[in-house]
């Protein structure tokens, strides 16, 4: 199971099309990346508040399609 | 989600003021994000009690509708989840988890 990153990229921005995104695909196999995204819709919430947006953004495919995703969440505070 | 997983789960997470759900033992984890939660614990001599979801398919997919979380390692303190690897790294470096656990290192 794999994915593009730029596939990765577009499903993140459906969500967030405000937010500063960078993904760096880390092995070079589609399948473990990180991910650091700042938007203002994390603003007052908790870490893990902001990572379950970024999961359901993904809507499932985190632990399917998605092995290994490393998140750094930021609020624009 | 079945009662008796959902009670198994509410008993690891209350029985222990920190409860580290992962993959393998502390003494041998068995996936890198799991090893990196315990070797932040160890070394903030944080005690805590785990459970190998390797052992137990039915916790293994139990946590994640329960925590509403899609991943393991999932670390609970005093029976509130308070983030996978990412975070309790991220927390880590800040040493926000230093005051967050502080109840119960240095004692």
């Amino acid at each position: 199971m794999a994915i593009k990153k730029e596939k990765l990229e577009e499903i993140i921005k459906k969500s967030f099309p405000e937010a500063s995104i960078n993904i760096v695909d880390l092995a070079g196999d589609d399948d473990h990346f990180s991910l650091e995204i700042k938007s203002s819709k994390f603003n007052g919430l908790s870490r893990i508040k902001q990572h379950k947006m970024v999961y359901d953004a993904l809507d499932g495919k985190m632990g399917g399609e998605l092995h290994a995703l490393s998140i750094k969440t930021m609020s624009e505070e | 989600m079945d009662n008796k997983v959902k009670e198994t789960i509410e008993d690891k997470i209350n029985n222990d003021d920190l409860h580290l759900f992962m993959k393998g033992t502390p003494l041998f984890p068995q996936c890198g994000f799991s090893s990196t939660v315990v070797q932040i614990l160890t070394y903030l001599e944080a005690p805590f009690s785990s459970t190998n979801v390797l052992e137990d398919e039915d916790i293994r997919e139990g946590i994640k509708e329960f925590s509403d979380w899609p991943t393991i390692p999932q670390l609970y303190y005093k029976g509130e989840l308070i983030g996978g690897c990412d975070i309790i790294k991220e927390m880590f470096e800040t040493g926000e988890l230093q005051e967050e656990l502080k109840d119960i290192i240095n004692n």
